[in-house]
């Protein structure tokens, strides 16, 4: 039961951890949650997007 | 004016836009620009034309965006003022009353590829435009200036707790306005 979490609090940990380490007990339950659900891994890949495009756009400017 | 002071000079629009992004302020701006290109007119041996000229002078401008940022501290952070205090953008995502997605997020596609095209960074600095002035200042210091979280709480005297609200509320907002107006390819700004 601990390990349980919603979208919507997998969502929010998946924001919180681009700017901070999560606490161990969030991360494995996050780890759980994303193997287990069908939609969070697609918002997973939209923050993925967003940290590459962010380092891309830096890269660009400097270019 | 010598050759260096002219090149020097040539680059003051650029720094200039390169400024107001980061500080929202165009005072400040002008200062942090003013201030850089005294830096590099001061001291033109410092540069040893090991890499360009604009982008050491944007290496410059870093340093002095990160001062006028700690100077202007509780204007920067804005605490007190009741900017976005509404609702957490987390809301404007689909959840059924059980806290899971109502349906599966957009795919938005290869994470590599997608993101790597002109037109996108002008879609993605006009959404990072649009973000409150503090969300704004404190995310692309997370992001343009690549300071730590704890190098940004310590420079504006911030809260971890503080910090994380605004850099949340603003990756959210940037994460709907990027869907709105590029991964739909529907709307206008």
């Amino acid at each position: 039961k601990l390990l349980r979490r919603t979208c919507k609090e997998a969502t929010a940990l998946m924001v919180a951890r681009e700017d901070r380490v999560l606490p161990v007990a969030d991360r494995v339950a996050l780890y759980f949650h994303l193997a287990a659900c069908k939609a969070c891994p697609r918002f997973e890949k939209q923050m993925l997007t967003m940290r590459n495009s962010m380092r891309q756009w830096r890269h660009y400017s400097e270019k | 004016m010598t050759r260096y002071e002219n090149q020097v000079a040539e680059h003051r629009d650029y720094l200039y836009k390169f400024a107001r992004l980061q500080l929202r302020n165009e005072a400040w701006a002008e200062d942090a620009v003013s201030e850089t290109l005294l830096a590099a007119l001061a001291k033109p041996q410092a540069f040893d034309n090991r890499s360009q000229l604009k982008t050491w002078l944007v290496g410059i401008l870093k340093h002095k965006v990160v001062d006028a940022l700690r100077h202007h501290g509780r204007e920067v952070t804005g605490l007190g003022s009741s900017e976005d205090e509404d609702t957490d953008p987390l809301e404007l995502l689909n959840f059924k009353a059980d806290g899971h997605f109502v349906e599966t997020p957009a795919d938005w596609g290869n994470p590599e590829q997608q993101t790597s095209s002109r037109q996108f960074f002008e879609i993605l600095e006009a959404c990072t435009e649009k973000l409150p002035a503090v969300q704004g200042r404190l995310f692309l210091m997370r992001e343009w200036l690549e300071l730590s979280s704890e190098e940004i709480c310590k420079e504006l005297d911030l809260t971890p707790t503080n910090l994380y609200v605004q850099l949340h509320r603003a990756r959210l907002r940037l994460r709907e306005c990027l869907e709105m107006n590029w991964f739909q390819k529907a709307g206008a700004l």
